[in-house]
């Protein structure tokens, strides 16, 4: 089984979000500062401490689908605003598309994530350039889909979605705000970057970070994995 | 900043708490940050919940009570309140005649009860209905943006729908007035003064001396355009015609008017302000039924006014007459 993730890895990618949000938090406040509320930040990171509280508490996360219920429930309860619903959803749909396994494979990584997009989607009702996470989120999707089309490896399709989050995120500078209290704003949102979309870049680097197995040649030892 | 606070970050929770102590007739369950009437559920009666960020009082907890809300959610400072708040007030205010969910419309906040909705729904079987109100005419182009904004009228419905709710009419012709009340009203404020958030500790954006934010939104949000400071009269015509040219409001109609202070502007000025608000409206030919003067819908420290227009039938002027009994609103009891 050379493309495949435990749930172990999982745990792993979900803890290392929350490093990286705790890192990031004040950048993430900041960015929020200059369109928005000025506490995405905050929020987030108060989200992601109470979901690793809760893997920290929890005795056995059988399934990735029971983890990933977990992280969305705990951040549904915790962060509040418009980033709880939407991150929250998150993981809520990306648990149901797991369905009844204990070891994702590539195909079904790459469906939890569409079915992650789908579910922002379906909650926030945000579009292709609305300046929001879509931007990032959307065409990470893609990249991963077309790099395990392709062929690729897990962990290449995973680095080349987190490239094209990255490309995403970077691109919602540009944008004009349509959703969101940005939105309210409208030229003056212009030039700068939006903090959801920068979470979502979180998250793909956090991925592309745990990821990394036995079959990528190119990371070697990196993983860890046994 | 100059503030009475102990611990910026337990700002909400002592609020709580003083509630709780000043109005012995209410719940307050602390722990999920909830305002209950203390009667709730009342048998056959349809329950009315609505919650929102903190910082807006007495919107939503000094509304409850009889005749208006039975449960108010509280959420951080400007930050909607989490689902779990929302399911477990709906959960408890209903006595099997269903709940009607009273939302503004800010992403966050609609975001947060579908969700909670959709959790009463699976989990509870609770009947729920929500009315999402957007009163906001500064937003002008609200296809491009998360839509107009819920203010003062969300303060007029949740009286009138809590009336008929109180005379024990359904969830279906509850949900029906609410939406009416929405529908028919339609406000816009001004701020001359930012508000400073305690955790932030100064203010959320940079106002001159001499300037004012026309179409200002109840968190800061920017408004139509920053123009200079200019006599009471004058501000009253910028925020009364765009709000007549909306709806629009014609001849004979016939008016509640409401003159809603963003919290620091002295009632004073509130109601030198409702002469002026008044005189224009008479002047369109449109009577005055009602009056409310007041800072019911207010944005912390920010000083400023807005303005409410909600055009009244009989049915709706009755429903506003009836008694009332919350920690802000109490007549006819």
């Amino acid at each position: 089984m050379p493309d495949s993730i435990s749930c172990e890895v999982l745990q792993r990618w979900i803890r290392a979000f929350a490093r990286l949000v705790a890192d990031n938090e004040e950048y993430l406040t900041r960015l929020d500062a200059s369109i928005g509320d000025a506490d995405h930040g905050t929020n987030m990171n108060r989200g992601m401490t109470a979901v690793v509280a809760a893997l920290d508490s929890a005795e056995n996360v059988a399934s990735p689908a029971a983890l990933f219920k977990q992280v969305g429930m705990t951040l549904v309860s915790t962060v509040g605003g418009a980033s709880g619903p939407l991150f929250g959803t998150l993981f809520l749909r990306m648990g149901t598309a797991c369905g009844d396994v204990e070891v994702l494979d590539a195909g079904g990584f790459a469906r939890a994530l569409r079915a992650a997009l789908e579910g922002v989607v379906a909650r926030g009702k945000a579009e292709t350039g609305d300046k929001t996470m879509y931007d990032a989120l959307a065409p990470a999707v893609d990249a991963l889909e077309a790099a395990l089309d392709a062929g690729g490896s897990l962990a290449a399709a995973v680095r080349a979605a987190h490239a094209a989050g990255v490309s995403g995120r970077d691109a919602t500078t540009a944008m004009l705000a349509r959703k969101g209290r940005a939105s309210y704003l409208g030229e003056r949102s212009v030039g700068h970057q939006d903090p959801g979309a920068t979470s979502v870049a979180l998250l793909l680097q956090a991925a592309a970070g745990v990821i990394p197995a036995r079959s990528d040649s190119s990371s070697g030892s990196a993983s860890g994995q046994p | 900043m100059k503030k009475f606070v102990n611990d910026p970050n337990d700002v909400v929770a002592e609020a709580l708490l003083g509630i709780a102590a000043a109005h012995p007739e209410l719940r307050v369950d602390h722990a999920n940050k909830i305002i209950y009437r203390g009667d709730a559920p009342r048998p056959g009666k349809v329950g009315i919940i609505s919650g929102g960020g903190s910082g807006h009082e007495p919107m939503h907890g000094g509304f409850v009570g009889p005749g208006m809300l039975d449960a108010a959610c509280a959420g951080e400072m400007f930050t909607s309140p989490v689902p779990d708040q929302m399911l477990e007030a709906t959960k408890h205010v209903d006595s099997g005649a269903g709940v009607l969910h009273v939302v503004k419309n800010y992403t966050g906040d609609v975001m947060n009860f579908d969700m909670a909705a959709e959790l009463a729904a699976s989990e509870t079987g609770v009947n729920v209905r929500s009315v999402i109100t957007n009163d906001d005419v500064a937003v002008e182009d609200s296809t491009w943006t998360a839509g107009r904004r819920g203010v003062g009228v969300t303060v007029l419905l949740e009286k009138i729908a809590g009336a008929a709710a109180e005379q024990g009419r359904s969830l279906a012709e509850v949900a029906d007035i609410a939406d009416s009340v929405n529908a028919n009203g339609r406000s816009m404020g001004v701020a001359l003064t930012s508000c400073t958030v305690p955790a932030a500790g100064k203010p959320t954006f940079d106002l001159g001396e001499d300037e004012m934010e026309l179409g200002v939104g109840i968190h800061g949000e920017p408004g139509r355009r920053r123009v200079p400071l200019a006599p009471a009269k004058e501000i009253a015509a910028l925020l009364v015609e765009p709000i007549v040219a909306d709806l629009p409001f014609a001849r004979g109609d016939r008016v509640l008017a409401f003159v809603n202070g963003l919290g620091g502007t002295p009632l004073i000025e509130l109601y030198l302000m409702y002469n002026e608000v008044a005189r224009i409206v008479i002047g369109h030919g449109i009577e005055i039924g009602r009056s409310l003067v007041g800072s019911y819908i207010t944005s912390l420290d920010m000083a400023g006014t807005s303005v409410t227009l909600l055009k009244v039938t009989d049915e709706l002027l009755a429903l506003w007459d009836a008694p009332v009994r919350t920690a802000a609103l109490r007549w006819g009891v």
